[in-house]
This record gives structure tokens, sequence and C-alpha cells, in this order.
């Protein structure tokens, strides 16, 4: 009977451990920064140039994210935009044709404008860094977080080859134990860049930062708007209840 | 004041209107001269918010649809819309998102309070089966408009919820494709959902709220110590312990809407997502009908009565378990409406009644807690077990009530009220 | 409630206090719903300056570019046609100068555009908004009128406008028609709806 109602409810629900990108594995943890318009600038030069060929960012548009990122409009246009079909005041489309990817991918690539919201930002950063050589792949690697993705590494030319050794590692990785010698774990699953690419490794990583730092803003802009208005209309109601305070307390004098 | 004549020519505009409308009297009624017991606590604070919450729901609901695309190719896109091109519409939509958790927040607290001092017994029964109403009506308000903006969390959501009807032996599935009009939920039940989220039950909710509140003037609040404050009068014919709902009351619930808009608005521009409980990670990506999302849970404030669903795992008088489990679920709601005829006790508030009731009314809110919390996690062995000891309780604290509010001893009430 | 002990002053400040503070909450919660009206970036962005090749665009023909949802009229205007518009005065028109704010300052003259060949024109009669036939040469027929110059005629309610859109006397339209702002580009480009740099 246990099991029928579960059926009823969760025929559906495939086991968290089972679903791609599982509990087991350790995030990284990487905290978006919105002020730092450097780093998000950067971000989105990252973005069209190695992500917006396939993912789309649907309901970004250009012209908002020139003005949130205080990017002038020529420089956006001469530098950020790249498809003839696209204008200033559009949204991010990606240049790929959905059938196309099909084809190519066996399932079009989603759409990112919410993926930092849907699986957060650490998954993302994490997922970017964790890319590996697998000859068994028909892309030529594989991922630790999203095992058997269907997505090829592109930023390898900036990151380099990375592949799974026995190592030790700042980062707990898969059944990595921690080794109370050396504050690090070893496992035979630790990533490691074996031929290097045109960044350093820790350079590697400010660009994935910045580039997930670019999505987490992407998925919520209106929050530099609320950051902005929060601190006001919060002083103003605690003013509002300083004064409604006294005004009760001077009616509820003539009670007791 | 300072100018006779301007008082004058007021005094003069009104007796126009009272000849044609009775304003002042409406007035007198329900504010000036609606006299409210002097010793209302923390606990009484959530009535007026709850009026506040549904003003804010009803106001930014309006300005959402204007924005809004109800179908399933546009839904989706038309609150990112909202979220992004539209001005505000962030903060219009959080208010609104935000607005539906704090109802439900205060909505609990206020029928808490209810339960603490016994504020159902007679002769509040119809203000309390009212409240109840409100409830209900609240709860299918909330359940169609999370369907709305069409993410996969609204989605399975309203799956598993719809699935519900098809445990009723005979007719249940002929009901289930009723209500989604379709053999899945789609365009055609969202467009449904849509006219009775913003037409149809803010009609009815807005009705019995005043239904609610016409019935609770005319018996009179309740109070902490649940006395009857219209047996003592002065000679003027006043109660005793009755003090104007105006000036005393308002310029109190006004401090206490200062505070919960405080809070209220550090939500909206900080957590909006609530730590994912009021806006749900899945969300975030549009409803697929060929993809469930890892983990679906319900809104928190539906978690308890869903975890008592899924407490129930065995089959029990020939009834298979997923349709007891709705019987149960539907019970844990509808013993709620006969509770002014369960609870016998000679007294009305707790603090007089024995210590059965107390420990009978912690017990019934922890478990009612515990029930939610296990409502939003994915069901262990464990897990389970517990959720069946919480029905339990949950039901227990009721059903039970007419046989321990007899037994037990009761304390003697006071002649005025205290504190 | 006994008047008794009450201090009145006290007692309406801080009636008055919290009735502004609460006014001005309220002024501030009903910004975000009246700006919600204002045009939201998806109009703003359908709204954006349009661009027009004008290269193809013969000498006395007229295209038509959409900017916000109406018409815009760019003409190629001969000199035969410059020469009968410049001949027109106070005697046939209603506002030969231009003096009603109806162009931008750069569109200035009695043939209110930059280049003076190049005329650009909102396609909405100023009367009720019907949009006008191009009726370009001479003396044409079903204008109304045997003297023409050539111009623009508004089948509705038959108002005329020249070939710089100046409107004539007697007819129901009150003013001329409306100039966009618009820059050149360059020789053959034209932006419509913005002002150019400088402008």
């Amino acid at each position: 009977m246990k099991k029928q109602l579960f059926a009823l409810l969760f025929a559906l629900v495939p086991m968290a451990a089972l679903a791609a990108g599982g509990e087991g594995v350790h995030l990284r943890s990487m905290s978006p920064d919105l002020e730092n318009q450097a780093s998000l600038q950067s971000g989105m030069k990252l973005y069209v140039n190695y992500c917006m060929g396939c993912h789309s960012l649907e309901y970004q548009r250009f012209s908002r994210a020139a003005e949130d990122l205080d990017m002038p409009q020529v420089l956006v246009e001469d530098n950020l935009i790249f498809s003839p079909d696209l204008g200033y005041n559009d949204q991010m489309h990606k240049a790929m044709s959905a059938e196309d990817a099909e084809v190519w991918f066996g399932k079009a690539p989603p759409d990112l404008t919410l993926e930092a919201r849907l699986r957060g930002t650490d998954w993302i950063y994490t997922y970017l860094l964790s890319f590996y050589r697998d000859s068994e792949r028909a892309t030529g690697v594989n991922n630790v977080v999203f095992p058997s993705v269907g997505m090829p590494n592109v930023l390898e030319p900036l990151q380099g080859v990375q592949e799974q050794v026995c190592a030790a590692s700042d980062h707990a990785v898969g059944d990595a134990e921690l080794d109370p010698l050396t504050g690090k774990f070893q496992s035979c699953e630790t990533l490691q860049i074996t031929s290097p690419g045109s960044m350093e490794p820790k350079e590697f990583e400010q660009a994935v930062y910045d580039l997930t730092n670019f999505l987490a803003y992407v998925g919520e802009p209106s929050k530099l708007h609320a950051q902005a208005l929060g601190p006001k209309v919060l002083i103003f109601i605690f003013l509002f209840g300083i004064v409604a305070y006294f005004l009760k307390r001077e009616y509820w004098r003539d009670i007791h | 004041m300072a100018n006779p004549n301007k008082a004058k020519a007021e005094r003069g505009l009104m007796r126009w209107i009272d000849d044609r409308f009775p304003a002042t009297q409406m007035w007198q009624e329900h504010l000036s001269e609606y006299y409210a017991p002097k010793n209302f606590n923390f606990w009484y604070f959530f009535g007026s918010l709850a009026l506040l919450v549904l003003v804010n729901q009803i106001l930014t609901g309006v300005w959402l649809t204007m924005s809004f695309n109800p179908s399933a190719e546009g839904a989706f896109a038309s609150v990112e819309y909202i979220m992004r091109d539209v001005e505000y519409g962030w903060l219009i939509r959080y208010m609104h998102s935000t607005g539906a958790s704090a109802f439900f927040l205060v909505v609990y607290l206020h029928m808490f309070r209810g339960l603490l001092y016994g504020s159902y017994k007679a002769p509040r029964e119809l203000v309390w089966i009212f409240g109840m109403a409100i409830y209900l009506a609240l709860m299918a308000e909330a359940f169609m408009g999370y369907l709305l903006p069409w993410g996969q969390m609204s989605y399975w959501g309203a799956q598993v919820i719809i699935s519900l009807f098809s445990a009723i032996p005979g007719i249940g599935p002929d009901l289930a494709q009723w209500v989604r009009g379709d053999y899945l939920i789609s365009g055609i039940t969202l467009n449904r959902f849509f006219a009775l989220h913003v037409v149809a039950l803010p009609i009815v909710i807005l009705a019995l709220v005043v239904l609610h509140i016409i019935a609770l003037h005319e018996v009179g609040s309740n109070n902490p110590d649940g006395i009857d404050i219209k047996a003592k009068k002065d000679e003027t014919g006043k109660p005793l312990d009755g003090i104007p709902f105006h000036p005393y009351y308002t310029v109190k619930d006004i401090v206490g809407v200062a505070v919960f808009l405080f809070v209220f608005c550090a939500v909206i521009f900080y957590f909006p997502e609530g730590g994912g409980y009021f806006l749900e990670k899945p969300n975030f990506e549009p409803a697929n009908p060929l993809k469930t999302p890892d983990h679906i849970a319900p809104v928190w404030y539906f978690t308890p009565f869903y975890a008592i669903l899924r407490a129930i795992t065995f089959s029990l008088f020939g009834l298979d378990a997923k349709f007891l489990g709705v019987i149960f679920m539907g019970a844990a709601i509808a013993v709620l409406f006969v509770l002014p005829w369960l609870d016998r006790s000679p007294v009305r508030s707790i603090r007089y009644k024995g210590w059965i009731s107390k420990i009978m009314l912690v017990l019934f809110a922890i478990s009612f807690v515990i029930l939610g919390v296990l409502g939003v996690l994915p069901p262990t062995a464990g897990r389970t077990l517990l959720a069946q000891v919480c029905t339990v309780i949950y039901f227990a604290f009721f059903l039970l009530m007419p046989i321990y509010t007899r037994l037990e001893k009761t304390k003697p009430v006071p002649e005025r009220v205290t504190g | 409630m006994a008047d008794n002990g009450v201090n009145k002053g006290r007692r309406r400040f801080l009636v008055g206090a919290t009735s502004v503070v609460g006014a001005v909450g309220t002024v501030g919660v009903a910004v975000p719903f009246v700006a919600s009206w204002q045009p939201s970036a998806r109009a703003r962005a359908a709204g954006a300056p349009v661009q027009a090749d004008i290269s193809k665009l013969e000498p006395g023909q007229r295209m038509t570019v959409e900017w916000r949802g109406r018409p815009v009229w760019v003409i190629n205007r001969t000199p035969e046609m410059i020469e009968r518009t410049e001949a027109l005065g106070e005697d046939v028109l209603a506002d030969p100068e231009s003096a009603k704010p109806q162009q931008p300052g750069y569109a200035g003259g009695h043939l209110r555009s930059i280049r003076p060949e190049i005329g650009v024109l909102v396609g909405i009669c100023t009367h009720l908004g019907c949009s006008p036939l191009f009726k370009p040469e001479p003396n044409a027929e079903g204008v109304g009128v045997v003297d023409w110059p050539g111009g623009f005629f508004c089948p509705c309610h038959g108002s005329r406008f020249d070939l710089a859109g100046r409107v004539f006397r007697n007819v129901p339209a009150p003013v001329n028609l409306e100039v966009p702002p618009y820059y050149f580009v360059n020789e053959s480009v034209i932006v419509v709806g913005e002002d150019g740099e400088g402008a």
C-alpha cells in the first residue's frame, strides 16, 4: 500500500540521488557581487563570446544590461552585438536556430536567463570549472557536476585541458576525504590541468566568477533597484512606526 | 474647530449625507462606538493585518493582470516581462508573491488566537465558520494563483493536487478531467484558473470578509480572558471593560501595521524568494509536461495537510490508501468547521481551562508545525512514521475535545478583564 | 475617555504627524503603481528609432517607413517640386513659416527639412488621424481644387498639404503635418525617431 501511495505522488519524481547533478557533489561557493561592474562587464563579454552562440538570454535586453552595467550604447553595439538581426534594444537571442541545435546536440541548449535562480550560482560556478577529459564521450569531455552532459567545454581554449588524476586538492571532490595533516582532499577524481590554456588557473577562475556573476545579474536585474530602494523604504517605515507608537501611547494614557 | 463656520458646513454636509446614506451610523457602529475589550494583546493584531494584506493582494493583483498573459504559450514569458520590462513590475510582483505567504502567516496566527482564547465558542460560532470559509476560499485562491506563472512547480503542484480528485471512487478520473478541461493540465486549465483567481474567488473572499466582520460586530469581540464584557455596563450602557475601537485600537493597529510592513518590505527587497519557500526554485523554469522537477513540494502554507495526505500509507475499511489520504486531508480541514461544538468547556480562554486542554493545544501546535516541515521534505520511512504520529495528535486534539474539556477541572473566571 | 489630564495640543500634534507621514507613505506606495503605466521596455524597444535606406528613392518618389506604429513618409523632391513648393505663400497656406511647433528646430524653412530635396513627414493628418494620399503631380485629379501645386490630400475630410507638409487654408486640418526627429547617418541612410548628435 505504501508503495502505491508513493507511486501516486512520486511516480514522476526521480529520486534526488539519481537526478543529474545529484546532491552528492560538493559545490564550490561563490558569492555574486552586483556592485562590481568591472566583473559584470567582463562576464557579459565572455557570455556573448562563448555562450550566446547556443544559449539565449531570452528575457534580457542588451540595452538593459548596458544601462545597468554602465556601458555606452556605441560600445555595446560595436563589441557585444554580433548578429546583424539583433539591435541594441533587442533581447539577447542566440545565433543558432533551435532546429540546428536539436540536430547537433540532440536537445536544444536551454535558455539561461533564469539559470542562476533555477540552479544557484554555486552550481554554475562549479559546473564551469568541472569539465574534464573523457575519451568515451562524443564531445571528448565529461563533467563532475553534470555527468554525461551534452555540452562541450567551450572554455577549454581559456582553461586548458583538465583531467581527473589521483592527487590532493583544496576542494572536496567526489569521494574525497580530508587529510587532517595537509588540510587537503586526497582523491583520484581530483581535477588537474594537464595542458595549459591561454589563461592562468587563477585568471580562469576569475573569468568563470565574472561569467557566473553576470548570470546572477541577468537572473534578477531588479535586484539592483531593490537594493537601492530597500533602505529608503525601511527607514521610512521605521520613522512612521516611531510616530505611530507615540500616538498610540498618547491615546492609551486614557485607559487603565 | 478653529473655524466655526467650516465646522458648521461640515456638519451640514454630514447631515445631508446621513439623510441619504447611514455614513455616521456605520462609522459609529463599527468604529467610534464599537466597544472592544481593553485587554487585547499581541494576538489581536492579525485580524486587521489580514485585511491589510487582502487590500495589498487585490491592488497588486489588479496591476499584475494588466501585463499578465493567461496562456500556456505566454504566461511564463509575461511574468518575466513584468519582472523586467514593466516599470516597477518587479516590485508589484514581489508584493503579490510575498503577500500570498504573508496572508497565510497572519491568517494562521489569527486562527491560533481563536483556539487560544475560545473565540469560536457561543455566541461566536458564525464568526468562526465565516472565518473558516474565508480560509477555504483563500486556499483555493492561492492554489489557482500558483498555477498562473506556469513554471515547473506551478505545473506539477497543480498536477498532484488535481490528481487528488481522481482518488474519489467511481467519478474520480472524470472529475479530475473536468477540472482540467483537458487530458493534461494545459492552457485551458490555466485560463479557467485565471478567471477564478482574479474574478470569482476575490468576490467570494470579499463577501465572506464582510460577513465575518458583521457577525463579529453583532456579538462583539472576545478577549484573552474569554469573558463577556457586555455583562458589566456603566449607567450610559457602555461596557465597563470596553473601549471604542476608534481611536484606541486604530492607533494601536497602526503600530502593528508599521511593524508588519517593516518585516514585509524587508522580505520584498532582500529575500523575495523566501529561501525558496515563497518562490520555489523549479518555478524559474517554464512548465514542461514531460519532465517532473527533482523535488516537488507544495508551497509552505499547504504542507501540513500535504503531510497528512502522505502519512496515510495503509488501507482501511476497504478504502485504498490513496483515497483514504484524501479523506484524511479533507477531514483535517473539515473538522475545524465543527470546532465550536466540540469544545464543551464552561470557559472560553485557555487561561482558565484545565491542564489537559493546555497540553493538547501545545501538542497540536507542535504537531501542526512538524507536519508543515515534513510536507516540504521527501518522505522516508522515519518521516512517514513521524507524520503518522502527528496526524494522530492533530485529530486527537479535535476528536477528544468533547471528552477532555468536560472532564477537566477549570479555574474560576474573573468578574472583570485582567491586565 | 474622560478629558481630564489630556494634553490636547500634544495629541493634535501626534495625530497630525502620523497623518502627514502616513500620507507621504501612501503617495510613495502610489508611485510604482502609477509609474508602471509608463511605456514598458518592450514598448520603448518597439518605438525605438528606425533606420531607412534612401539610396533607391528616385526623385519625385515617396517611401514609407513605420515608426511607433505610424507611417513616416520620406519623399525625394525634384527641383521643380521644390520650386513649386517655395512659391506658395500666405495667401494659400495657413502657416507657411511653420510658426507652430510641428517640427524640430533643425527642420525649419519653407521646406521643413534638413536637406532641401529629402522631406520627412509623419503621414497622419492633423485633423482626425487619417493618412493622406500622395498627389505629387500638378493639377492632379480628385483633390477638389483646380490650381493644385502637388502635395498630400486627405480623403477623409478633404484636408490638403503641400510637399513640405504645410496645411492649406480653408481645410479642416488645423496645423502642418508633423516632422519627426531624424538625422542622416550618411548620404543614403536616415534614422527616424531620434535627433542627430549636436542637434
